[in-house]
């Protein structure tokens, strides 16, 4: 009953969305103000009726009903609850559910927080919102309906794939989601704006904070993605510059990019048209990147067997969600005309060059994911392009990034004073020099990577830090005005500065994790012991042992240095009950500055087993830095600017400003 | 600053990034890209030592040998075959007769050495490379391309 019902919430949504697609845009072209409030309760039923459907399926998974198709492909009775319960979005129709749930969360969000909005452009947005949710919600009733029954009903179910039955799954796609899908607001307020044929310093500040959340919910994802595939092992690492990661990072990218232009609309009244395309184009990628994933059109590690027609939905559904606009941006960018004027030397100039970077790292990451599929079909040869493409292309436009956005701060809005900035970064350069000597002494044989990507990050660091010290003027007056000064600072310009802060982090650890990675293998006999960097793994036994679905072999290491141990390394090898496939989880113990990674293979049958252990150098900064980016965004976003509702057009915000 | 002036820098600095960007995609195809073979192609055609290239196929039956942590095995299109050795953990669903890719490239002595043996997520799932190796080779059978759809992410 209840798996009808949720099929039945998700028409009843489709109609919902329907209305909200058509009467509020039309009550806006017209000036009829009941229809352009329909908006507001339409999204919130919409919402309602979604999450009916997703708690319905939920449900279903939970209590293992079998007679629904999904439960019995993806889970089973004797599944931990966790992983019974994530098993609700690790299928295609199930991520699809969540996908449209968080579409209809940001509609309700905007139409309950967005009171201040012109009711006009508020229509407008949740309009274009609801033509979304439409195209999907579609998509998901004609062919992937997460709630088709069984008949008969098996008794018991195929289970979650084992290599799913990770926490990963239970955080990373929600998150990743919430970002992906977040900028489909933006998206919407976009779209609006160009109907509207008005976009200023206010519809800049409307869309900040939900630009921002979908940033950080974005950051969030795809660090805990690379994270997950750094633990499982076979998936390449934390990086692998593979098109189903390409295709989560290239909105981030670009959606960093948009984060950055709108505040030049915001303060400075340019670059408008820039940034509508920017955040037209941010979403484009997130659709991009589920038709990836979702039609298996390119090989990835991440790849699971798939249903290719599906793939043609989603593009036909890309097509339109992205041609319609900017067609009709095309048509109207023309009228966005932008207002500030400024030289090339200045904050609006840096942000133009950040643009232009990212922007030209996206389309380099674009064509390197869609390259083997043009070759294939062009010449018929199948390529594959890895992280050397990359490293070539992306990494060497990413060092002007980086010794841009160091400087970028200091410069003032309209002229900036290039030569006092970089005086005041002397201490900067110097750190980073010293940096780049350390990592040529460390390992002189090493990449050239390891250098360029040190100092990059160090300079960056360093910068961000004088830059933070100079605003707060930490070396003038008595601690007590040093802390108002620092009370007193915006959240935003905070959020900034641990935003920057945290990539420098990440990418010293990036580089360190990929220039100075070692590993060593061998087949042990309990008892022996391999070496790697100075520590000595001796396994002590290997042992086996009752998971809650799975059997397994433990094995157990003492890791010691200098005779000394230090850690104790339990990799397992699982065999899942249900699906006769194998899983290795891996071992690691993480210090700042190291990883130690365990793995245990094969019994070679003479008693010994084969195993892997890895020394990965500053590996976990990668996930620090980007923990602290993260934070900085949610700064940003609770700045009192920028609370929901708080702007106002034009005359009020001047006043609030002085 | 007029309008025009900062229009003309604008263009410049974009024409200069993408000047360097396109230069350094170009170089970077030219170098950085590893093809795909076939085990057929790579018997009629035979790769330089030392070149890289990702081999796909299946894994021939009977095939699979190990000593210590040294491995090797045959990768077949069913018409020609390759013998891979590889040192290190194979993925989980390395399995005789089914889809594997390698990367790897022959050394002076003509041995196929592999750097990676990659996995996949899924039992039924086959690389759309082996897919079309073998049906190259005219042995694939529709019957392997139907899978159960199952996703991640």
């Amino acid at each position: 009953m209840i798996p009808e019902l949720g099929h039945y919430a998700l028409v009843l949504a489709l109609v919902m969305a329907l209305a909200q697609a058509s009467l509020p845009m039309v009550g806006a072209a017209r000036g009829i103000r009941p229809w352009m409030q329909l908006a507001k309760p339409a999204a919130l039923a919409q919402f309602a009726f979604v999450a009916f459907a997703f708690l319905a399926l939920m449900q279903a998974f939970a209590s293992s009903d079998f007679s629904v198709a999904i439960v019995t492909q993806h889970s089973h009775s004797e599944q931990p609850l966790i992983y019974k319960l994530s098993g609700t979005w690790g299928n295609h129709e199930g991520s699809l559910l969540l996908w449209v749930l968080i579409l209809t969360i940001f509609g309700a969000l905007v139409a309950l927080f967005g009171e201040n909005l012109p009711p006009r452009l508020k229509a407008r947005t949740l309009a274009i919102q609801a033509m979304i949710s439409v195209g999907f919600l579609l998509f998901m009733l004609l062919t992937s309906n997460p709630f088709t029954r069984l008949n008969p009903a098996p008794v018991e179910g195929d289970e979650l794939n084992p290599l799913l039955q990770d926490p990963g799954l239970a955080m990373h796609p929600p998150m990743l989601y919430l970002g992906y899908v977040g900028f489909s607001i933006v998206f919407s307020f976009a779209v609006a704006a160009l109907i509207d044929g008005k976009v200023d310093a206010a519809w800049a500040r409307w869309v900040r904070p939900w630009c921002l959340l979908s940033w950080s919910c974005l950051t969030g994802g795809v660090a805990l993605g690379s994270w997950w595939a750094y633990n499982e092992l076979g998936w390449g690492g934390w990086w692998f510059w593979d098109p189903v990661e390409n295709a989560s990072f290239m909105p981030w990218l670009i959606g960093t990019a948009l984060l950055h232009s709108a505040l030049v609309v915001e303060k400075r009244d340019a670059l408008k048209s820039w940034t509508i395309l920017l955040s037209i184009l941010t979403f484009g990628f997130s659709l991009l990147g589920t038709f990836l994933v979702r039609s298996g059109i390119i090989t990835s590690v991440h790849a699971f067997a798939d249903d290719p027609t599906r793939g043609v939905f989603i593009l036909a559904l890309l097509a339109i969600a992205i041609g319609a606009p900017l067609s009709l941006y095309a048509l109207r960018a023309p009228t966005l005309r932008g207002g500030g004027l400024f030289a090339p030397l200045s904050r609006e100039g840096a942000l133009v060059m950040n643009n232009l970077l990212l922007a030209t790292m996206t389309a380099t990451v674009l064509l390197g994911t869609l390259y083997p599929l043009l070759l294939d079909l062009t010449t018929g040869k199948t390529i594959s392009v890895g992280a050397p493409f990359y490293l070539a292309t992306f990494g060497v436009l990413a060092l002007p990034l980086l010794l841009l956005m160091a400087v970028g701060p200091f410069m003032g809005w309209k002229r900036g004073d290039v030569r006092g900035a970089l005086q005041r970064l002397v201490a900067a350069g110097i750190c980073a020099l010293g940096a780049a000597i350390i990592a040529v002494w460390i390992r002189s044989d090493g990449p050239l990577l390891a250098p360029f990507g040190l100092a990059a990050g160090v300079w960056l660091l360093v910068g961000t830090l004088i830059e933070f010290m100079e605003r707060i003027r930490l070396f003038e007056g008595n601690p007590a005005r040093i802390w108002n000064r620092a009370r007193h600072m915006p959240r935003a310009a905070y959020g900034m500065s641990l935003a920057h802060f945290g990539l420098a982090v990440a990418v010293i650890g990036m580089t360190g994790a990929a220039a100075w990675k070692t590993e060593n293998i061998k087949v042990l006999q309990p008892g022996q012991s391999l070496t790697l960097q100075g520590y000595e793994f001796r396994l002590e036994s290997v042992g086996g042992i009752r998971g809650e679905n799975y059997l397994a072999d433990q094995a157990h290491f003492v890791v010691s240095r200098d005779g000394n141990a230090i850690a104790n390394l339990y990799p397992e090898r699982r065999q899942y009950l249900v699906q006769p496939m194998p899983t290795t989880e891996a071992a690691i113990r993480s210090t700042p500055l190291a990883d130690l990674y365990a793995v245990i293979g094969e019994p070679d049958g003479k008693g010994g087993w084969i195993v892997r252990v890895y020394h990965e150098p500053l590996v976990s900064w990668i996930w620090f830095g980007a923990l602290i980016m993260v934070a900085g965004g949610l700064t940003s976003l609770s700045d009192r600017r920028y609370r929901v509702g708080a702007p106002v057009r034009a005359g009020a915000a001047q006043a609030a400003k002085a | 600053m007029s309008r025009k002036r900062l229009r003309l820098y604008l263009v410049l600095a974009t024409l200069v990034v993408l000047g360097i960007a396109a230069t350094l995609i170009l170089r970077a195809l030219n170098e950085e890209l590893v093809f795909f073979r076939s085990p057929t192609e790579v018997t009629t055609n035979r790769p330089d030592a030392g070149s890289l290239f990702r081999l796909g196929g299946l894994v021939e039956t009977g095939t699979v040998e190990k000593q210590g942590e040294q491995v090797s095995f045959s990768v077949t299109d069913l018409s020609s075959a390759v013998t891979v050795t590889y040192r290190g953990l194979l993925p989980d669903l390395f399995r005789e007769g089914q889809g594997v890719i390698v990367e790897g490239a022959f050394d002076d002595s003509g041995q196929f050495v592999a750097r990676e043996v990659l996995a996949k997520h899924d039992e039924t799932y086959m690389p759309p490379e082996v897919a079309k190796a073998l049906k190259e080779s005219g042995r694939w059978q529709e019957t392997e391309g139907k899978t159960q759809p199952a996703v991640t992410q």
